[in-house]
């Protein structure tokens, strides 16, 4: 096979060629408007990147107080008195219309919902993360699709002002999943749930041509001498994300089509006073956000696995069955959409799905085990990601433990569409994936930016955030287990007590994010500038500049180790200071082991 | 793996940008692939993973839409084996070989564009497009249009007072969602195809980068295929 490169084959130093560009992405463009523009119109992965972070921390805000109004209405349950009077309405009450504050609950829980699942949680680590870092870690100048990835911003963006706009129009009350006939009978009248619907259908495409944009990176991006198995476990992590993000959001985009079209044309495909079938609806809607719970998860797992091996200073433990964990997680994630249903299946149905969810727990444990034994005899350096990856590990344990009941029918039948369920997805959602999206931003943030944080003041946000998830949710696993239901603004009096001190946690949790947020926008404008290589980190990203430039490296960087290999590898752009060269002993036992 | 980038025109001396005669030079023979593919090759592979990427999310999307004709089927079988005596099989047979010519031209289409064959390839690429249209003037004209003037709608629009069934509305339900859909598909196919023709007018595709005819052609196979499903299907089986 003979191939005429045309660029390099008759220019040997071409790499040299874009000198001129050679600036910090950051680099302004000579005015305020230039800048904007070239941040608009940018196909800059990095650039990309960022705004992508900066629009889901500004949604996760929204959601975040959309779950504070949630808990401040639990505070009191809500009581109509024989004659009439209601008290305990803290949301909303109107004394002419007593249904009009339960109405601001519902659409509190469902904004909450909606806003987190769809435009946080799930583009949260791979849109943000994974754009700035995939490339950067692959070697590469950018994703395989640049413009592709400025398209699936904007319709990100599109989506999002859909859900915005819903807000502004007072929120719908259909709860996060859109249940038919509920959502298709509701809200007469209005658009609300119908661009609710649109929003969750656009940025599936967003989510799509991301997860699309990534496969093929993955695939034909690599640096030279980078085989599958010397890539870096996040983008292991995001390459089986996007695996799922591509396979499961097509069939939720039809689903959410054809809900478009029975709103809006009335024609009968869920509705049965139509002649549909709302557990068609359910099957449909399940089987893509099963999977995508572990779109939400496993791009956690991969930070998880960078900030443990790196801030261990460790080879990570079983780098072979962390990647092939992802991918069996994606694999299994196809096969029990059915445990979300089992009270509208036949009794065989639910015993299948039952025992396939059981599966679930052999890849995520091998993960745990791994990283646990990943710090076995580490170097530990107690740095605020670390502190973030360990605060995972003991969330993520307790959510996935949790997760065994709700599979087990018998139990499952005591717990189901309680508050043990909105604990145990809690544990896994938030302790899982927002807790790695800290790690990881934690983790990652000198380098995008160019600035060091506060360390001390973030070990102390951590702390909030750890306090006040667990007082927080924590008691919502005994309000489940005492059969307090889910979305009710009333309860009994005996579980009032419960209920104050997880709204109490709630408030410690949030004064936890303005705590993080507070470091960050100080860091922002006078941290100190930071390291090309502050953790001593041995993957590619970390031979970048600080912040990277704009075509990432100055010459296309060649493969010669592992990623995690600590013990025999002197980190790139070392500094003596900070972390000592590995012991001559143990690099020659490693040579010799080889030879 | 096929090899896209030997130069007919190319000369051993010298890039593009030394090149005196690169005016003279064709479109498609000054292309410089993007600056993050080290190689043109990886650039057309890439391209083309990621198209058969997008057609996999196509199939997935599709298949909503036939599992749910399969589950209504299971769930009114009456009903829905009397729809298809509703629609008329020369009709959609004649759409199926309107779309067949269509997928052969695209076809040919991806052809003239390696081999250089550049008046063929306008011709080829126009033909199908024009089949395109053609495709959606029989749905709309000779069967959505009269149907729906007869009653024959979906939902709570149906209206067909000579109805066998009390569940025909869900059948038209189906099969409202799914041409309609599909149609949908047609038009974007359309609109891809005659982005073509126009720069395949200006010289854009040759031997050496015809990834949009080829990645056009590829969509258009598709919607192609998702009809030969849909017209047994909906057309055929009583």
């Amino acid at each position: 096979m003979t191939t005429i490169d045309t660029s390099k084959a008759r220019d040997p130093h071409g790499d040299h060629g874009h000198g001129h560009h050679d600036l910090p992405y950051l680099a302004g463009k000579g005015g305020f408007f230039p800048t904007l523009i070239d941040w608009m119109t940018t196909v800059d992965h990095k650039k990309l990147g960022v705004m992508y972070l900066v629009a889901i921390l500004t949604l996760f805000f929204f959601g975040g107080v959309a779950a504070l109004l949630v808990r401040m209405e639990l505070l009191d349950p809500v009581r109509i008195a024989a004659d009439g009077t209601v008290t305990g309405q803290l949301l909303y009450s109107n004394p002419e219309d007593v249904n009009a504050g339960n109405v601001w609950y519902n659409r509190a829980f469902t904004m909450h919902g909606a806003i987190m699942v769809f435009m946080v949680i799930v583009p949260g680590i791979p849109a943000s993360l994974g754009n700035f870092f995939l490339p950067l870690m692959l070697g590469a100048k950018d994703v395989a699709f640049p413009r592709l990835n400025l398209l699936s911003w904007y319709i990100y963006l599109l989506g999002s002002v859909f859900g915005i706009l819903v807000i502004l129009l007072n929120g719908v009350d259909t709860g996060w999943t859109f249940y038919t006939p509920y959502s298709t009978t509701t809200d007469a009248g209005h658009w609300r749930v119908v661009y609710m619907i649109l929003a969750a259908f656009i940025l599936g495409f967003s989510s799509i041509l991301t997860g699309l944009n990534f496969v093929v990176t993955v695939h034909k991006l690599r640096a030279p001498g980078m085989g599958w198995f010397d890539m870096p476990l996040f983008v292991w992590g995001i390459y089986a994300t996007a695996v799922i993000q591509v396979l499961a959001t097509p069939v939720i985009g039809i689903t959410l089509l054809l809900l478009i079209f029975e709103r809006v044309f009335r024609v009968g495909i869920f509705d049965p006073a139509l002649g549909g079938d709302p557990v068609l609806y359910q099957h449909f809607f399940w089987f893509y956000s099963h999977p995508v719970v572990y779109v939400m998860i496993l791009p956690g797992m991969g930070v998880i696995s960078e900030v443990i091996a790196v801030h261990s200073r460790k080879q990570i433990f079983g780098y072979r069955a962390i990647a092939f964990a992802s991918l069996g997680i994606a694999g299994v994630a196809f096969i029990v959409w059915g445990h979300h249903m089992f009270a509208s299946m036949s009794e065989l149905g639910s015993v299948v799905f039952s025992a396939l969810t059981f599966l679930v727990a052999i890849p995520t444990a091998v993960k745990i085990f791994n990283w646990i034994a990943t710090m076995y005899k580490g170097s530990i350096a107690l740095t605020t990601p670390m502190l973030y990856a360990l605060v995972f590990l003991f969330l993520f344990a307790i959510g996935g433990l949790t997760g065994l009941p709700l599979a087990t029918l018998s139990t499952d039948l005591h717990l189901h569409d309680s508050y043990f369920v909105v604990a145990h997805f809690h544990y896994v959602m938030f302790g899982g994936t927002i807790v790695a999206m800290l790690a990881g931003l934690h983790h990652w943030w000198p380098k995008m930016t160019g600035r060091d944080y506060n360390a001390t003041a973030a070990n102390i946000c951590c702390l909030l955030v750890f306090v006040g998830f667990n007082v927080t949710f924590f008691t919502q696993f005994f309000l489940g287990t005492q059969g307090m239901p889910r979305r009710y603004a009333s309860y009994p009096d005996e579980f009032q007590l419960l209920h104050q001190i997880s709204t109490l946690g709630s408030w410690i949790l949030g004064l936890g994010f303005m705590g993080h947020l507070a470091v960050f926008i100080w860091s922002i404008a006078a941290g100190a500038k930071a390291k090309d290589n502050p953790w001593g980190a041995l993957t590619l990203e970390w031979e970048s500049d600080t912040p990277p430039t704009e075509h990432n490296f100055a010459h296309e960087p060649v493969l010669t180790h592992g990623p995690y290999d600590y013990e025999t590898t002197v980190p790139p752009k070392w500094d003596p200071k900070d972390w000592p060269l590995p012991d001559p002993a143990k690099v020659a036992a490693v040579h010799r082991d080889h030879h | 793996m096929a090899t896209i980038n030997a130069q007919p025109h190319g000369e051993p001396h010298g890039g593009p940008g030394h090149d005196i005669d690169a005016a003279k030079r064709p479109m498609w023979a000054r292309y410089k692939h993007g600056h993050h593919f080290r190689t043109q090759d990886d650039e057309f592979d890439a391209c083309k993973t990621g198209m058969w990427l997008f057609l996999a999310t196509e199939v997935l999307l599709f298949a909503g839409l036939f599992m749910s004709y399969t589950f209504f089927r299971y769930k009114y079988p009456e009903a829905f084996a009397n729809g298809s005596n509703y629609l008329d099989w020369r009709w959609g047979g004649l759409n199926t070989v309107v779309l067949l010519i269509s997928s052969y031209t695209a076809a040919m289409a991806v052809r003239n564009a390696q081999l250089d064959q550049q008046k063929a390839l306008q011709r080829n690429l126009l033909i199908t497009v024009v089949c395109g249209a053609l495709f959606v003037v029989i749905k709309a004209v000779f069967e959505y249009g009269p149907k729906w003037a007869q009653g024959k709608r979906p939902g709570e629009w149906f209206s067909y007072p000579f109805a066998h069934d009390a569940m025909e509305p869900a059948w038209w339900s189906v099969y409202y969602s799914a041409t309609g859909i599909h149609a949908l598909h047609v038009l974007i196919g359309m609109a891809l195809l005659y982005r073509c023709y126009l720069r395949a007018k200006r010289g854009a595709y040759g031997p050496t980068h015809y990834t949009m005819v080829e990645n056009a052609a590829l969509y258009w196979h598709l919607v192609d295929l998702i009809w030969i499903f849909l017209f047994p299907l909906l057309y055929l089986i009583h």
